[in-house]
């Protein structure tokens, strides 16, 4: 990763050519990356740790899919943007989601009772 | 190559940063300057799945929240009986690590592509194919052994009953894309073999001159299936 910036650039020009070596690397973190969430649950570990480790991990391997094997750290930012910037709108929707479902639980606790 | 002349419309470096970004956009023609035509339309389309991938796992997310019956945890749900023991998601782990695996062995058949390698290109993808089919035989077990156990879309003996809508939507969903990958895969790796993109044959339905660069669009498709799945795996087998 200590290529400049300008060397890049021209690689970016000239399709993707990278070292063998940095798909391998890549590779072998994601597995470790998979171990640890699945060790995440094999522990057993609850609460707030599991949900924040489960989190950190899938982040983390989700960002060497996309900048690494799908190339996008080479890609210019016009691109980057274009498609990486989009998907956070994503969590607007969720927040109104979670709203809404805290609504349906609370009227159907309030209407049915806690047993339906 | 007569492409990339074409494209490379300004000569001298172009700029970067936010001023790239901007003059990028600003520009004629063509907002994304190193980008193909073929590979930005690719992306453009991993954009939408995303989204519809992204309204899937909210529509479980607003099940399991909004219901007052226990969700089934996947942890025992998913578990199997090996040498006399429950072993929990052992499944699914497995799937994960063969879909990483198939995931290795795309990026190096776009490298070796780049390095006009015929030979490796076309069995590292026949190869990713062969891990794809695998991932999708072991999910045909895992929709087996659920729907033996008495799992349906709309009752299930585990608890919530939205949980069988929720998994067999999302996980039915991705694995028609992996199977639709793993077919991409074998098309594009027999024109690899055949040395398509080596004498630039022209395609059966674009007639656009083959390039290796076919490669590479594949492999962002095969990537992607494995990105939903790093995200599925965190959300409705982990959570």
């Amino acid at each position: 990763m200590s290529e400049t910036t300008a060397h890049l650039q021209a690689q970016a020009q000239s399709g993707q050519h990278h070292p063998i070596r940095l798909y391998l690397v890549v590779w072998g973190l994601l597995f470790v990356l998979s171990a640890f969430s699945y060790m995440v649950d094999y522990l057993g570990i609850q609460g707030y740790l599991r949900w924040s480790l489960i989190l950190l991990f899938m982040m983390l391997k989700a960002g060497l899919i996309v900048a690494v094997f799908m190339h996008m750290a080479w890609e210019r930012l016009a691109l980057v943007y274009a498609i990486l910037l989009p998907p956070l709108l994503v969590l607007i929707f969720v927040a109104l989601m979670v709203s809404e479902s805290h609504y349906t639980i609370f009227t159907r606790l309030a209407f049915f009772g806690a047993a339906s | 190559m007569t492409q990339s002349v074409q494209t490379q419309s300004n000569p001298g470096p172009q700029p970067a940063g936010m001023r790239g970004v901007a003059a990028d956009f600003g520009s004629d023609q063509r907002a994304f300057k190193t980008a193909s035509w073929g590979k930005a339309m690719m992306w453009i389309f991993l954009l939408s799945d995303t989204f519809v991938f992204g309204c899937f796992l909210l529509s479980y997310m607003t099940a399991r929240m909004s219901t007052p019956v226990a969700w089934p945890n996947p942890s025992e749900v998913f578990a199997l009986h090996i040498g006399g023991q429950d072993v929990p998601l052992i499944l699914i782990a497995i799937m994960t690590f063969v879909l990483i695996s198939s995931s290795g062995t795309m990026a190096m058949a776009v490298n070796f592509g780049y390095r006009r390698e015929r030979g490796k290109t076309a069995v590292l993808m026949l190869a990713t194919a062969l891990l794809g089919a695998a991932f999708v035989g072991m999910q045909a077990f895992e929709w087996t052994k659920l729907i033996s156990e008495g799992v349906r879309p709309w009752e299930n003996p585990f608890g919530a009953a939205q949980f069988g809508s929720a998994f067999f939507m999302i996980t039915g969903f991705h694995g028609t894309h992996v199977t639709i990958g793993v077919i991409f895969l074998l098309i594009v790796a027999r024109k690899v073999w055949r040395g398509d993109f080596d004498t630039e044959r022209r395609g059966f339905f674009t007639s656009r001159k083959g390039r290796y660069e076919a490669v590479e669009i594949m492999g962002l498709y095969w990537h992607f299936v494995d990105l939903v799945w790093v995200f599925i795996f965190a959300f409705f087998y982990l959570w």
